[in-house]
């Protein structure tokens, strides 16, 4: 901690000094630091170890709101969920022990979608450390392949230092999940506390180089002298809030730009130089022309293998121009031309500048004709679909007609998760909330319960299969005690129906355990007394969606989808982007 | 299939041939769990670490940690990006053994009578360039200091007369261009970030590998 205190003392040099020691315990301090950063929301369960923080939590109920979830799981998802509907960081508490294992998958699925998180975790006395006391799991050691950064506080006197070095990682460069566990000790030691500092540099941490202009001047170069030039872009354009940016270079350069599922919103869906969706389950135009591109432009997106099917096939003709924060990403997949290390908030505008003003009619025009393909032989068919049974499309369908594109969709994982992307409609960035590197079931539910919180004045609804829906459906539970107005649609088709997709597919139609059955989830919803209705019939859904989503508070409705439905376009595994099938 | 389409073909898929010793230099924080956390930057990908040593550097309360793998240029360089990540990481450099000067210590215990009666011990320090560190009554202990052919050729000396206890140390390893840390600590500790090269990859072999 040597870093940070240094910088702090630097810090608190320049800025006043008028404030006045702060004398109260670890757990206070801690409080005191969270409201310092801008938190008003904890996601959180208490437990023994935690149990002083949760003491002094007691007399700050008006300047921090705390949301007891059912499980730790569905706080660290519902923190996720606020992270990306809010653009702040999340915030989860837990206990030690079991508490934090549970932590676990969240914290998986933040590292590898680079979402903002704060975890404040309890852990046992120190003297008792090491000893197996109840409760008591190596939590560092746990969670360090899943964190960006953690660090275990045995004397309170760290306690603001390390808070504020957690918040600038968490949110600084490639944002991700940070965990501190705090020892009991800790929390209940009273000490004197100077003023609270944020931290705003480490020595060893550089969360974003200074620009270099010889690469963006060779980025410029290379996609002015392009014929058939391609923008694929991801999360990182809206985690480093450069979508206005972002838009602008695309309109200047008039360059088809295709997303990956985390960069889905960045542009309203509705943008004439939005192409749609990369990868395995994305548009067809922007995967057969991934591979007839002759440069293509990366931004903020990793060449995750759902996106690039098989890598030895990959856009071989391009020369690519990678735009990433993160150093490590830049030639790891897929080899760039031109790799431009930076935040794209800057370098954007930067490339902006240099590149020629351009319309490319003819290779768009290429996108436009794959794209009627793509809508006869498989969007309007899943949209309008002439079978009595529903289609996943035709109830996204209906959801775009009602909200018109303004509400913020989460997902779980699964074909419902793949339909939602490729046809809801977003006009507003951090609109589509899904996990995407991870694909955590059981995500859906406690996600859109965060994402509400994070964005209160926006619908908010969470799509999720029957599959998904039974991982975690206690945090029906936190709805019900605090009311967050989700409205939560289950696609139910009584299958875990991408796995099945796949054993049809691949497996010969061995359909190993992938039927599953559900309870009444309209029974279950109003168990925890929480409208809900169920729809079978075509004639009834618009009705249904209507009062889902106009109803005042939390509502689920169950939609019974037809079974055996496949999600399409494909790009089977281990195959190349130009081999997509459209059946 | 072009040459230049083979040479990115084989720089996409390193094969067996293209692997080689390397030894990454990583400077770093000393913290605690650091070590862990570059651990398993390697497991995770299944690289068995060869060799790992953490020493203090040329700068108090910097770290230095040598680490060698025999791996394909790619691995070796997308690793040492991974690493560098790490939050209390401050650099982390990739050397083949020809851009390095390194050491190894080993030492040797054997038998004073067996060693007494069948070889003249002064033929084995002149031969292996080894020194006695203790000799008892009981038992002698040899040390020797060089590369792995060298400590490991005295083992084999040594083998027909009882070899009771034999350790050898990671390997430290100093950069041969190196101009030390105290210049890039500066930029390092400086609040707005200076224009960073990727060394490794922006400079010619032969070249002085820091650069301001």
């Amino acid at each position: 901690m040597e870093t940070a205190q240094e910088t702090i003392q630097q810090n608190e040099a320049k800025t006043d000094t008028s404030k006045t020691l702060f004398k109260g315990t670890g757990s206070q301090v801690l409080l005191n630091g969270l409201i310092e950063e801008g938190v008003t929301t904890i996601f959180g369960y208490p437990g023994g170890a935690i149990m002083p923080i949760y003491d002094a939590l007691y007399d700050y109920a008006d300047k921090l709101e705390h949301i007891l979830v059912r499980h730790e799981q569905g706080g660290i998802h519902a923190a996720q969920g606020f992270a990306r509907a809010s653009g702040e960081v999340g915030v989860v508490f837990a206990t030690s022990g079991p508490g934090a294992t549970n932590l676990v998958t969240g914290l998986a699925d933040a590292q590898i979608d680079s979402t903002p998180l704060v975890c404040i975790t309890g852990q046992v006395f120190a003297h008792l450390l090491g000893t197996d006391a109840f409760q008591e799991t190596d939590v560092i050691n746990i969670t360090t392949p899943v964190t960006k950064w953690n660090y275990q506080v045995t004397d309170a006197k760290e306690i603001p230092e390390v808070l504020a070095k957690a918040f600038y990682i968490a949110k600084s460069g490639r944002p991700g999940p940070v965990l501190i566990d705090i020892t009991k000790n800790a929390q209940l030691q009273v000490e004197e506390f100077p003023a609270y500092v944020k931290c705003n540099h480490i020595r060893s941490y550089r969360p974003k180089p200074k620009v270099r202009m010889q690469f963006i001047e060779e980025a410029a170069a290379l996609i002015n002298a392009a014929q058939k030039p391609f923008i694929l872009f991801g999360q990182g354009v809206i985690l480093g809030k450069a979508e206005a940016e972002f838009k602008a270079f695309i309109e200047k350069t008039g360059i088809p730009a295709a997303w990956t599922i985390m960069g889905e919103g960045a542009i309203p869906t509705s943008h004439p130089l939005n192409v749609g969706m990369l990868g395995m389950h994305g548009n067809y135009g922007p995967n057969v022309l991934t591979n007839e591109a002759d440069v293509i432009i990366a931004i903020g997106m990793r060449f995750d293998d759902r996106v690039t099917g098989r890598l030895d096939k990959y856009a071989k003709q391009a020369k690519i121009v990678h735009l990433d924060i993160d150093p490590a990403e830049i030639d790891k997949n897929v080899k760039a031309e031109v790799g431009v290390w930076g935040d794209c908030k800057e370098t954007l505008p930067l490339l902006t500048n240099l590149v020629e003003e351009k319309k490319h009619e003819e290779w768009l025009a290429k996108f436009r004709a794959y794209n009627q393909e793509e809508i006869d032989q498989v969007i309007t068919p899943e949209l309008y679909p002439t079978s009595d049974e529903m289609t996943m499309g035709e109830v996204l369908r209906v959801i775009n007609e009602i909200t018109g594109g303004d509400a913020v969709i989460v997902t779980d994982v699964g074909q419902h998760q793949m339909v939602a992307c490729r046809y809801a409609k977003f006009n507003n960035t951090r609109s589509n909330i899904t996990s995407g590197g991870l694909g955590t079931m059981g995500f859906g539910l406690p996600a859109a319960i965060g994402a509400k919180y994070g964005a209160p004045d926006k619908t908010v609804i969470a799509i999720i299969g029957d599959g998904g829906f039974q991982m975690t459906p206690q945090e029906l539970g936190t709805i019900m005690q605090f009311g967050a107005a989700v409205k939560i649609l289950i696609l139910n088709n009584r299958f875990l129906g991408m796995v099945r997709q796949w054993q049809q597919l691949f497996h010969d139609k061995r359909y190993s355990f992938v039927n599953i059955t559900s309870p009444d989830f309209v029974a279950l919803a109003k168990s925890y007394y929480i409208e809900a209705n169920k729809v079978d019939e075509r004639a009834n859904l618009r009705n249904a969606l209507e009062t889902m989503i106009n109803h005042d508070g939390a509502y689920l409705l169950e939609v019974m989808v037809g079974r055996e439905n496949n999600v399409f376009p494909m790009v089977p595994q281990g195959m190349s982007v130009s081999e997509i099938r459209l059946k | 299939m072009s040459t230049q389409d083979t040479l990115k073909h084989k720089l996409d898929h390193t094969d067996a041939d293209g692997k080689q010793e390397y030894t990454i230099t990583v400077y770093a924080e000393n913290r605690i769990g650091l070590l862990n956390r570059i651990a398993i930057i390697f497991s995770k990908r299944k690289i068995n670490i060869e060799s790992l040593n953490t020493s203090p550097s040329e700068i108090d309360g910097i770290h230095r940690f040598n680490i060698v793998i025999t791996e394909g240029y790619e691995v070796v360089r997308k690793l040492a990006r991974q690493i560098e990540k790490q939050i209390e990481v401050l650099k982390v450099y990739f050397n083949t053994n020809d851009e390095i000067i390194w050491q190894e210590l080993a030492l040797y215990k054997v038998s004073t009578d067996e060693i007494a009666e069948k070889v003249t011990v002064e033929r084995l320090l002149r031969q292996y360039g080894a020194s006695a560190v203790v000799i008892r009554k009981d038992y002698t202990v040899f040390a020797v200091t060089g590369h792995r052919e060298e400590t490991d050729a005295l083992v084999k000396a040594l083998e027909p007369y009882e070899l009771i206890e034999f350790v050898r140390s990671a390997r430290v390893a100093i950069i041969k261009d190196s101009a030390g840390f105290h210049e890039k600590l500066k930029e390092f500790e400086a609040i707005e970030p200076g224009e960073e090269l990727i060394e490794n990859e922006f400079l010619d072999k032969g070249e002085k590998i820091f650069t301001m």
